[in-house]
């Protein structure tokens, strides 16, 4: 047994049954951590000595017999999510010595289940990316091939997960950052419902979009961990007072009776062969688990979904990122005799050119005589893409479509052409844009290079996706393959 | 040719919530330490989200139904984006596309005649750091920042340009501070900052569409400085356009030290705000029971207590007018008449509009300061009444009242001030003044009555004050007479 490979209910049992503590499991944790970063780059830092504290005080708790399923279980957060007293960067230079006075409700929730927090995972700047390229530290590199990509943004997270440096991770999804990189990495990656999960501290991208969610090695785990962050949060007027139901009792191999519709525009122009092959083997195991597949759904809005998300988000984005003006916190410019000037400079050197190019896009998007032709309209995209979905959800209970239309793509492959790097989320981003919930599960592999399937459902149907990808991940053995690292 | 003023105002209130617009930090920051009342939420720190403050909602729609707005169903907030040190996060949750009201007025009097003033909106948003403007020995200007005030609600009311004069403009605001102090929602004091007041004013030929320029006239800090500079303005704009100069579409300043406005930016480089709907907060949908509920449980305002002031104490309605302006005065005055018959309704207005606040604003104490409470100027009102002391004497009882704090009973007796009726005493102060002024007597016998009232004068003078006049009067007429 390698225990850092450990999934969250395997760990659990052990921890339980006093077989392993959670002192060795971190101690795992970490050395796995020191073998195989020098060849990921997936943190951006490592907390090694809280993260020993903590798993010394959850193996205490265990010991008066507290059994929450995270308790001394290693994670690692996305460097988007504060952390008090441990730097939170989005790796970005603008916020490079920033540590936070507070932590994210999620981190809060996790602290309070005696979770042991290992470090922050590298990202895109910002949150914005789909490589993790766009870190102004370091890319970081597939555990399946280095010399291609993870997928982004939460990048550093998935490889985190798939090179088994943690038991599970968190990351934030705005258009796709937790799917796509799962999907690119083989391991489980799950967007909630828009105000499913509070988003308190989380640092915004683009705030109608983003939304946290888990990274794990199966979906047992992204129950188990969905069960520990979501719910409604007072400091979040978006989150919502729904009911949060135990995500771990939906968990049955049987489809009987499961309408699954797969929208054709999802299958589109520039998909790889092996992607759609993969796929097609996927939705026909679906159907064998007994599961009623209609291959003819059709999603018509669908291609306009790209250009709308690219002008909400920017434009959200534009807002979010103007406190970052160099007086209260994070990097500063301060030669210079003007207060202009400072902002100026320190917008300019502090941001990386992805963030500023969508800065200015959304600056554009909102200025007065271009509001009501873009902004606008894309507002009215997005009404007709819920619509869409809504009326989908009349008659299927879950929609199934790849990940991402390509396995991981070469590090520096897209780097200057934006446009191909933003069509790698063409199948995630109108999930956030209708603000519903989906899931990323390893769906197989082509060439040695992962695939992933995306099960979307309607709002607040977290249990129905859970339940689809745990009866098709159960009669497969896609999760369990490690890459070599 | 002759040019008529278009004047509208623009005003925010500070509303009188414990806590901020969207965290919970306490407002009541006037006398704490910079940067203590602050949370990572009002820093604008990353990841912070907002939640709105109920109560600055409620008190904002009490204020647009008693401007008689129409209450939005349906609202929301948007952000303004501007980059500037005092706004924490680069843009300020305002509303600009769903105010919760719209489409309100309030009623002014002017030149004697009611005129409604039109109200565009009532809208809620949130407060900005304050910048403190230094220099250091060396020479070199730096700014501080304050954060306490940044996230203070507030509450603007935009005006329509209805206003007609610098006067109207006055009486437009002094209106609306006071609905404010009636509903309790603010403080409403602009020499304090809790009322600010920014005013777009133009001019235009008389029956003619074609505004000229609009300028908009800033850093005004009371009544006072608005009349001012309205005047000023609509002055200068009537110079320049009798010149033959173009006015320009701008901002300016007023300088209260040297009584002008100067140019600070043209309208030209305006910013573009970029207003879109703030993501952080859901839309608010008003439920119409609430908001019906909100106006069953509106205060009394001004106008109506005027009225009941006239119909209850059978006041005129010029005191009632004065009486009611301020919530304070007219609590003031209720208070006094509590428990008191109805014919000393008219004394005590006199003695509060006359020299009550003729000490008060002598002295800059606000009413509920002052060291007279009701019930003190009640007794003296009284004392006046049944003819313990004469008019005269209750001016200085009051002012003596109102610098000690002692009851007008005890400054009478210290002073021997209780007014003579006595005629015994009253007719030996008579004699004397006939004995000692025998030319106004002769002038008085050879018909010429004005040397009456000298006398009279004179009697007065002799007895300091306390002698009862009518009896003086009588007297001196009988003595007169029969000599």
């Amino acid at each position: 047994m390698i225990i850092n490979q450990l999934t969250i209910h395997e760990a659990h049992e052990q921890l339980k049954a006093r077989q392993l503590s959670s002192v060795e499991l971190t101690k795992a944790c970490l050395e796995r951590i020191n073998q195989t970063e020098p060849k990921v780059h997936a943190l951006v830092t490592v907390t090694d000595e809280l993260a020993l504290k903590q798993a010394q005080k959850a193996d205490q708790l265990i010991a008066r017999g507290n059994t929450h399923p995270l308790t001394g279980i290693p994670v690692i957060i996305k460097d988007n999510m504060c952390t008090k007293g441990i730097p939170t960067t989005c790796s970005s230079k603008m916020l490079q010595n920033f540590i936070p006075p507070y932590d994210a409700t999620v981190v809060e929730k996790l602290n309070n289940c005696g979770a042991v927090i290992m470090g922050k995972a590298n990202m895109d700047e910002f949150a914005m990316g789909s490589s993790t390229e766009h870190s102004a530290f370091f890319p970081t590199h597939n555990p399946w091939d280095p010399s291609r990509v993870p997928g982004g943004s939460s990048g550093g997270s998935a490889v985190a997960v798939a090179a088994d440096e943690t038991i599970y991770a968190l990351g934030s999804d705005t258009g796709g950052s937790i799917r796509q990189p799962a999907g690119f990495c083989s391991v489980t990656g799950m967007k909630p419902t828009y105000g499913r999960v509070s988003r308190y501290g989380l640092v915004a991208f683009a705030s109608s979009l983003d939304q946290i969610g888990p990274l794990t090695k199966d979906v047992a785990d992204c129950a188990i961990v969905l069960n520990a962050i979501a719910g409604f949060d007072n400091r979040d007027s978006t989150s919502v007072p729904e009911p949060t139901p135990d995500y771990t009792q939906y968990l049955t191999a049987d489809l009987s009776g499961l309408v699954i519709g797969v929208p054709k525009e999802y299958f589109v122009q520039g998909m790889q062969k092996e992607v759609e092959t993969a796929m097609q083997a996927a939705i026909n195991r679906l159907e064998e688990l007994g599961a009623k597949v209609d291959w003819e759904v059709s999603l018509p809005s669908t291609p306009y979904a790209l250009a709308a998300y690219y002008i909400i988000a920017p434009s959200e984005a534009s807002a979010n990122l103007a406190r970052y003006d160099g007086v209260k916190y994070g990097f500063s410019f301060t030669d210079t005799d003007s207060m202009w000037e400072a902002l100026e400079k320190t917008r300019q050197f502090g941001f990386g050119d992805e963030v500023k190019r969508r800065i200015m896009l959304g600056t554009h998007a909102l200025s007065a005589g271009y509001y009501d032709a873009w902004y606008l309209k894309a507002q009215k995209v997005r009404t007709l893409i819920r619509r869409e979905f809504d009326q989908a959800f009349e008659k299927y209970d879950v929609l199934v479509t790849p990940t991402s239309p390509t396995v991981p793509f070469k590090i520096g492959e897209k780097l200057d052409d934006p446009l191909q790097m933003y069509l790698s989320d063409v199948c995630t981003l109108p999930i956030n844009i209708a603000g519903l919930p989906a899931i990323s599960i390893p769906a197989g592999f082509g060439n040695g290079l992962p695939i992933g399937m995306q099960i979307i459902g309607k709002p607040f149907s977290e249990e129905t996706i859970l339940k689809v990808a745990y009866a098709y991940e159960q009669a497969t053995e896609w999760h369990k393959r490690k890459p070599q690292v | 040719m002759n040019y008529e003023t278009i004047i509208g105002l623009e005003v925010h209130a500070q509303l009188l919530t414990k806590s901020k617009m969207f965290c919970r930090c306490s407002t009541d920051y006037a006398s704490a330490p910079p940067n203590t009342h602050v949370c990572p939420v009002c820093l604008g720190m990353p990841g912070v989200l907002p939640t709105i403050n109920q109560q600055a909602v409620e008190f904002t729609v009490m204020t647009a139904l008693a401007l008689n707005c129409t209450i939005s169903d349906y609202t929301r907030f948007d952000r303004k984006n501007y980059p500037y040190p005092d706004l924490m996060k680069g843009y300020q949750i305002s509303q600009s596309y769903a105010p919760f009201g719209h489409h309100g007025w309030l009623t002014i009097e002017a030149n004697g005649e009611k005129k409604r003033v039109g109200i565009d909106n009532v809208h809620l948003e949130e407060d900005v750091a304050k910048l403190i403007h230094r220099t250091s020995p060396g020479g070199e200007s730096y700014s501080l920042v304050d954060v306490n005030r940044a996230g203070v609600p507030l509450m603007e009311i935009v005006g329509e340009p209805d206003l007609r004069s610098p006067e109207e403009a006055r009486q437009y605001l002094m209106k609306l501070r006071s609905i404010l102090q009636y509903l309790g929602v603010s403080t409403a004091n602009m020499e304090e900052g809790s009322f600010r007041c920014d005013a777009n004013i133009s001019i235009r030929p008389q029956d003619s569409t074609d505004l000229l320029a609009k300028v908009e006239v800033k850093n005004m800090n009371s009544f006072k400085a608005v009349y001012r500079a309205l005047e000023y303005e609509a002055e200068r704009q009537r110079k320049r356009a009798a010149e033959g100069k173009k006015l320009a579409q701008e901002t300016r300043g007023w300088v209260e030290e040297r009584g002008i406005t100067v140019a600070q930016r043209s309208k030209e480089y305006a910013h573009d705000y970029r207003y879109f709907p703030e993501p952080d907060l859901a839309p608010l949908v008003l439920n119409r029971e609430w908001v019906e509920a909100i106006r069953s449980k509106l205060p009394e305002l001004p106008e109506a207590r005027r009225d009941r002031f006239v119909a209850e104490y059978n006041l005129p309605l010029y005191d009632a007018n004065l009486l009611t302006s301020s919530i304070l005065m007219a609590d003031y005055f209720e208070a006094c008449m509590r428990g008191a018959p109805q014919k000393s309704a008219k004394p005590v207005a006199n003695w509060i509009i006359g020299e009550f606040s003729r000490l008060l604003n002598a002295t800059n104490t606000g009413i509920n300061d002052s060291k007279v409470g009701p019930v003190a100027l009640f007794d003296l009102v009284q004392l006046i009444h049944e003819g313990s002391i004469s008019s005269t004497s209750g001016k200085s009882v009051l002012e003596e009242m109102f610098h000690t704090g002692k009851s007008a009973d005890d400054i009478i007796k210290a002073q021997g001030l209780s007014q003579i009726s006595d005629t015994e005493a009253i007719e030996r102060e008579v004699m004397a003044v006939i004995r000692n002024n025998a030319q106004a007597v002769a002038d008085y016998k050879a018909g010429k009555k004005q040397s009456l009232k000298f006398l009279v004068g004179q009697v007065m003078r002799a007895t300091r004050g306390r002698a009862n006049p009518t009896v003086v009067n009588e007297l001196l007429e009988k003595k007169l007479e029969e000599g």
